[in-house]
Parts: C-alpha cells; structure tokens; sequence
C-alpha cells in the first residue's frame, strides 16, 4: 500500500470531504465574507503574466504535507497532446512566464519538450523541482538540461537541518537534497553572475505559520553555507494550504481548528489584493483550467462562463475572470501572504 | 473550575484592557516595541521569550512562545537548548544562594 491519500483510499481522497471539511463552521468567517469585509470583492483576475502547468501527479517521493497527493503510485499525467494545446495556447498570448510543476515534473515524458518549446518561444521558464529527482537514475542529465535551457530551478527544501526536513519530506531526503544542490551549484546554478537561477522554497514543517521570507533567507544562507557549502539565489516562504495531505495532518493531529484559526486571524488585505491567482492561469494534467494548483486538487476549475479547457484557451476572457474561493484561500492571505514565488506582502 | 489554567484563557487576554485600557494599551504599544526586529531579530527575541516563559513557568507563555519560535525558523534543538539555559539559571540561581548557607554556617559553627 503506497502513502497517498488515493492508495489509502483515506476520506481525505475525495475532494468533496475536503471541502466539506474546509466550510466547518468555526471561529472564523468564511473567505469570501472576510474578503468582501475587506472591500476586495469582486476579486478578479488582472491578467495572465504565469502560465503555470501542472504536468501530472507522478513525484518519486510522498511528502507528509504534499497539497497534489503526489506518489509513486498516482498515473495522472499530462500527455503530449495536452502539452501540445499548452503550446498552441502560448503561440497566441505573450504570456511571460511558464511554469512547470507536478508530482515532479520532470518525470513526465513530456517535460524536456514542454521546456524546449517555451523556450524556442521566448518564454522563461520555472521548474519546481524537489531536488532528489535529479539524481534517480534516468534522470541523470536532467541538471545539465536544465543549465542548458537556462531554466529556472525553484527547489523544495522545507529547513536546513535534516530531521526537520526528512520529517516532511521522507527519511534521507534532506542528504540527496544536499547532494543535489552541490550539483547545481557546480552547473552554476545559485551563482552570481552564472544568470542561473536557483530559489529555494520554505514551508513550515508543521502547523504554523513561515517566518518573515527576509529573516528566514538570511538564516537558510549561513546555514546551508556554513554546513554544506551550497548557495542559492533567493528564499520563497510558502503557507501549507489545508487541503489534501497537510489537511489530513491538521485533522489527525487535532491542529486543523487552530490552524484555520491561525490563518483567518492573520488575514491581510494587502496579502488578498497581491494574490497569486490574480495573474495566473493553472493548466491541469488533462487540460482543465484553474485559478491556482491548490485550486486545481480541490477539482474547482475556472468560473462558469470562461474557457475551462486549454483546447478553447482565451487569454483575454481568462484574464479578467472572477475568482473561485473557499476557506482553504485563507492560506494565500495569511501574514506576509503565500504565493509560488513566496511572500507577496 | 477544576484547574486555574484553560488554554483557552489566552484568547482572552485582551479582556485585561476592560478594568483599565490606559494601561492595557500602554502595555501593548511597549510589548509590541519590545518584540519589533532590532539589535536582536525576532527569532532571536521569541527564542529568549520561550526561556523567561520556562523561568516564570508560565503555561500561557509557553504555548505562545513555542508557536513564536517555530513560526520563527527555530528548530526543536534550539528550543531545548532554550529550557535547559532556562533550568541552569534557575538552578544556578538556588544554588549560588548556598553561598549564604555557608556564610550563616560558618559564622555559626566552630
């Protein structure tokens, strides 16, 4: 029996129960009473600068807080006639930025083409990468790809020190996460002057809040220099959404009530007008449209009345669609405010 | 009431502004100057609360204290480190005094 909530056929794995969980009445109002509180509604999106592609649900680890259930077990992946229509998509926009994320997405059989495609268009490219899937054996030339496509590289390591980090992410996780990141820094990635970048990404290892993005970076710098000789570019802090596994945490561990709490009351309307889903479009591994990734796993597509699949992909009307919220947005506003690339308040 | 102490009872800090909020505010502006980012951060400043909360055995303080520094980027190596600096200095504290035992003893005895 694998570890995602699917294999476990866990109540968790429905995402109705999710959001039936999520609409508990509790001590806080619901998001969109406390966004229209804050004289923010209707929120609505303002464009699409990311293109953001989810490529499947297939990740070669299990991490306790994943949001995507991602496993060695799950089958979902994006085929390459979707990933075609993500490219016909970007042919007719001028969107800036495309961002690829999974499961691990670089081991979808479509991932190297999706990135060369993006590229050959123009378009910078992100990868979410979790680190270990650069040394699994097939993948060994992956890191080199990556330098060569001058792609972006936004890494998963949750703390500097391995206990915190395996207690998230699976038992020696943090030592390949180590090793991989000495490799990319050999590429030169996380370098100054390489013009390769590397970005971590922090999440709390448990039921609270992330720190200030500046004072956390600082200490992730010494840290990883200091005790492995690694470098990087800059530090994203990300808020563990309640949803999926991390909600199944929450619950089992007696948090998800002080969590929500924790989030409502540091709800900040500079956060919501800054949010991430505002200027993003999230492609499913089949296609669907999204407001965001956290959207996606709930199964809550685009408004009504908006393309909801790549194939009639229409930038103008997505770009000023209305935006599909529940109480698991609270995790996006909460404090500094929490987006795919980090803090955004 | 079966225990002095509800967890819960932290939420309702802010009812000690009811008898007088003169001095309620007056404690909340210095508090919230005290833990604002200075010479010292505020990992630093929630890690050095987490040890005065173990000091002065306050259940409230610890529970806050330990949520402040974990939400901080301090780890549970850190924290313990924290309690034991908090033991030693109360240790410390009681055993210093027996310096005065002995004084009293000395000047007591032949």
């Amino acid at each position: 029996m694998g570890q995602t909530l699917v294999s476990r056929q866990a109540p968790l794995a429905s995402n109705r129960t999710q959001l039936e969980t999520l609409a508990r009445p509790g001590s806080w109002p619901r998001f969109d009473e406390r966004v229209a509180r804050a004289g923010l509604l209707p929120l609505e999106a303002t464009g699409i600068e990311i293109f953001q592609i989810n490529v499947g649900k297939f990740c070669n680890q299990t991490c306790r807080h994943c949001h995507v259930d991602a496993g060695p077990e799950r089958t979902e992946q994006m085929t390459r006639e979707t990933a075609e229509l993500c490219i016909r998509a970007l042919v007719r926009t001028d969107i800036p930025t495309v961002d690829i994320t999974g499961g691990a997405p670089e081991l979808n059989a479509n991932f190297r083409w999706l990135v060369q495609e993006a590229r050959a268009l123009g378009r910078h490219v992100m990868d979410r990468c979790n680190l270990s899937v650069l040394l699994v054996k097939p993948q060994e030339r992956l890191a080199e790809f990556l330098a060569e496509q001058r792609v972006e590289i936004i890494a998963s390591l949750p703390y500097f020190r391995p206990a915190q980090a395996d207690a998230q992410r699976g038992e020696g996780v943090f030592e390949k996460s180590v090793e991989a990141l000495r490799r990319l820094n050999a590429l030169g990635y996380g370098i100054e002057g390489s013009g390769l970048t590397l970005n971590l990404v922090h999440n709390p290892v448990g039921a609270f809040l992330p720190p200030a993005q500046k004072s956390i970076e600082a200490l992730f710098r010494h840290e990883l220099a200091h005790s492995h000789g690694i470098t990087f570019n800059n530090l994203y802090t990300i808020t563990n959404m309640p949803i999926s596994r991390f909600l199944e945490f929450l619950l089992a561990s007696g948090n998800f009530e002080g969590y929500m709490e924790r989030l409502a009351n540091a709800f900040n309307p500079a956060a919501a007008r800054a949010v991430m889903c505002r200027n993003t479009i999230s492609v499913g591994w089949d296609g669907t449209l999204y407001d965001c990734d956290f959207n996606q796993m709930l199964d809550l597509p685009v408004t009504a009345g908006v393309p909801r699949h790549i194939r009639d992909f229409d930038a103008a009307s997505l770009g000023r669609r209305a935006i599909v919220t529940a109480n698991h947005c609270y995790g996006c506003t909460a404090g500094a405010g929490s987006s795919c690339g980090g803090a955004v308040a | 009431m079966d225990t002095y102490y509800h967890p819960h009872d932290l939420g309702k800090f802010a009812d000690m502004g009811k008898g007088n909020a003169d001095l309620w505010d007056k404690f909340m502006a210095y508090y919230g100057a005290v833990f604002a980012e200075g010479a010292l951060t505020a990992r630093e400043k929630a890690l050095i609360a987490l040890g005065v909360s173990h000091a002065v055995q306050c259940p409230y303080c610890i529970d806050a204290y330990t949520q402040a520094s974990l939400q901080q980027g301090s780890n549970i190596e850190e924290m313990t480190e924290v309690a034991h600096v908090a033991c030693a200095i109360r240790g410390g504290a009681s055993l210093v005094h027996g310096v005065q035992m002995r004084n009293v003893a000395e000047k007591l005895s032949m």
